[in-house]
């Protein structure tokens, strides 16, 4: 039997170290150990496959609720830009006054009983997903003085195997947060950061109706397929 | 050829997107032996960490309609997260080995920018011998941290993430 084809190892600087103390959660959270290097296996290179049946999509998480309604486009591709089809792609948030519809969250910021702030979409057959929401609201936490985090959604996706799954947040462009937020600033690259900030697109903007964002998502992508012995 | 989108941390917040049933990977009717895999997250101070996400996929028994092969679960206040699921066979290791019967486990928290992987294996499955993956950990200690150890009617499997005990991580 042939062995499965890996997963391509991060590009150097795309993603964000465990150990960044200016985010102080990671102090006691990341491992002091080296991590095991390994090649993948099937366990790596297959992945949970969602159907629609048993996770019902939630396509529009705005009915009934305040704030500014937005429309979120956007492509999974791998990083060779081949389309990712059919793969789940989970979101959550804050509602639109910066405040989460989570018992832990006591920022004082009115709660909206009609946004619950969870989103469930596939991509089509040619990677594209589309949802509706409300522009999630900014809200201050813990981690230094007169810290707020930037707008952002919350994103989950699975991709082709386990090896490719990826959590993210993506932000809005012109945020003044952004340059002051030590979780977007862990990611060393800065063109990878600036991936993580979607883009205002007019011909995603539906007239009298909602603005527009555009948000490409890139899973990992396999090694070249090694030569048949 | 552009580089994969960078991880930002799931946060504290992420139970917008919990389903406790999704916990149970046998909900949708699975054939197979039943069991239960339970532990407690703690972190490098010892503290238990009641906010994580902890996934586990396992690529044997293979994943169908009536089995996602895939769940999540909470950890709870007390830092406890608890599957249940069908037990999984052994599944091909690279060239000609096989790889003893496991779970990949995925920790996601607030404070972990990405996500950190692990395996469990049953302690005392004579298949554990020849695995590759255990093969790679020396030191007993160490892989010792990658066994589910049998407790009443589960299987226990703690995870610490730093410091004293910590456990195998792999770098996937």
């Amino acid at each position: 039997m042939n062995d499965p084809i890996p997963f391509r190892p991060a590009a150097p600087g795309s993603q964000p170290d465990n150990n960044s103390p200016q985010y102080r959660s990671t102090g006691a959270r990341h491992p002091k150990q080296p991590l095991l290097g390994w090649a993948h296996t099937v366990t790596e290179t297959t992945g949970p496959q969602f159907s629609p049946s048993h996770f019902p999509p939630i396509q529009d998480l705005s009915a009934g609720s305040m704030g500014e309604r937005i429309i979120v486009r956007g492509r999974v591709t791998d990083e060779d830009g081949r389309a990712v089809p059919n793969t789940m792609i989970e979101v959550w948030q804050a509602n639109a006054a910066g405040r989460y519809n989570h018992p832990g969250d006591t920022h004082d910021a009115p709660l909206d009983a009609n946004f619950k702030g969870e989103g469930r979409v596939f991509s089509d057959a040619n990677g594209w997903y589309q949802y509706v929401t409300i522009k999630p609201g900014a809200y201050p936490w813990g981690n230094h003085a007169n810290a707020w985090r930037p707008n952002h959604i919350h994103y989950s996706l699975f991709g082709a195997g386990f090896a490719a799954r990826l959590i993210t947040q993506m932000y809005f462009p012109g945020d003044p947060l952004l340059a002051l937020d030590p979780i977007f600033h862990t990611v060393p690259d800065a063109d990878a950061r600036d991936r993580l900030v979607s883009k205002f697109d007019l011909d995603i903007t539906r007239p009298d109706w909602a603005l527009g964002y555009r948000f490409d998502v890139v899973l990992r992508g396999r090694l070249a397929t090694p030569m048949e012995g | 050829m552009t580089a994969a989108t960078a991880f930002q941390t799931i946060g504290p917040y992420w139970h917008l997107l919990e389903h406790s049933e999704q916990a149970d990977l046998t909900r949708f009717g699975a054939v197979g032996e039943r069991i239960v895999l339970t532990g407690s997250v703690r972190d490098g101070n010892g503290d238990l960490i009641a906010d994580a996400a902890i996934e586990l996929w396992q690529a044997s028994p293979v994943a169908d309609d009536s089995f996602p092969g895939w769940g999540r679960a909470r950890t709870d206040a007390n830092g406890v997260y608890r599957f249940t699921t069908v037990k999984p066979g052994p599944v091909p290791g690279r060239g000609n080995t096989q790889q003893a019967p496991h779970f990949a486990i995925t920790i996601f928290a607030r404070g972990i920018l990405t996500r950190l992987c692990t395996r469990a294996y049953f302690a005392g499955d004579p298949r554990n011998d020849a695995d590759p993956l255990l093969n790679l950990v020396d030191d007993p200690a160490r892989r010792a941290t990658l066994l589910a150890q049998p407790k009443g009617d589960a299987w226990r499997f703690d995870i610490v993430l730093q410091g004293a005990g910590e456990t195998v991580f792999l770098d996937i």
